[in-house]
């Protein structure tokens, strides 16, 4: 028997399964409030974190290490994301000069 | 230990509200950053060493600078969104209010038996390792392909389009 985390043993799973509620809704309230296309980015980047934060909670409760291996791939997922994110938005800003999301509608085809 | 977790959670709960909140794009990056930091500090707490070592390598080090660099490159930092109507603003809190109401009571009505685990050390580099390169071998093999193709599509979309063609030489 190997020895137990002692936060595992103090702190109950449903207090992590709250906090990473927290921090996506506070996420998605970036995401729906925020004009500045850079700052809805980075709130995105707070709910896969939200996320992220819920499957090592439970891998490391249930003792499976499922849960953090998919960490790793979400976090090779959001790096490319970022990337091709981030290049899309210099092209936006080169020709309109604006990050704001409300003056975007007139991407619409 | 208990005591820190909780300084810890409220600690990552207003650094996130921090990045919602400031008006300067640099400062949400810094808040961001801290973040991330304190979300490492929870994996360190919950035995799982090295994702966090990777959270502050690929986060913290690689897309916050990214997000710095963009954010410098495009001169940002003395724009300032005037927010025109409450409205939105509202409308959108009360939506993901609603959201984290149906989160919790799903999590409340979830059963959560703790179960009788062996082993706690998942969590460490090479446990980790084995069962990456043991039974997830083909899904990391398709990350390397999805990184590629991030890399060609992002060397596409900023490619100058307005340069003269090249004049070919036939021989």
């Amino acid at each position: 028997m190997n020895h137990i985390p002692e936060i595992i043993r103090t702190i109950s799973l449903e207090q992590y399964l709250l906090l990473s509620a927290i921090l996506f809704f506070i996420g998605l309230l970036g995401v729906l409030v925020r004009k500045n296309i850079i700052i809805v980015f980075m709130c995105i980047e707070i709910m896969l974190n939200a996320v992220n934060l819920m499957m090592v909670a439970t891998s490391a409760y249930r003792g499976d290490s499922a849960g953090q291996i998919m960490v790793l791939f979400t976090m090779a997922v959001a790096a490319a994301e970022v990337s091709v994110g981030l290049a899309i938005i210099v092209m936006i800003y080169k020709n309109l000069k604006t990050t704001n999301i409300d003056l975007f509608s007139q991407m619409k085809g | 230990m208990d005591k820190i977790f909780y300084i810890i959670s409220a600690l990552t709960i207003m650094c996130a509200l921090m990045v919602v909140v400031s008006k300067h794009p640099i400062r949400s990056v810094l808040f961001l950053v801290g973040t991330f930091f304190l979300i490492s500090a929870q994996y360190i707490l919950l035995n799982a060493q090295f994702l966090a070592l990777v959270n502050i390598v690929v986060y913290a080090g690689a897309i916050m600078v990214l997000f710095l660099f963009v954010i410098m490159f495009l001169n940002l930092n003395r724009e300032i969104e005037h927010i025109k109507s409450w409205i939105p603003a509202t409308a959108a809190t009360i939506a993901s209010g609603s959201l984290l109401l149906i989160f919790l009571s799903a999590f409340k009505s979830t059963l959560l038996e703790k179960p009788e685990v062996s082993d706690y050390q998942i969590g460490l580099v090479e446990n980790i390792g084995e069962v990456l390169y043991r039974d997830y071998l083909f899904p990391m093999e398709i990350c390397s392909v999805l990184f590629l193709v991030a890399m060609i599509g992002v060397v596409l979309l900023n490619r100058k389009e307005n340069e003269s063609p090249r004049k070919i030489v036939l021989p």
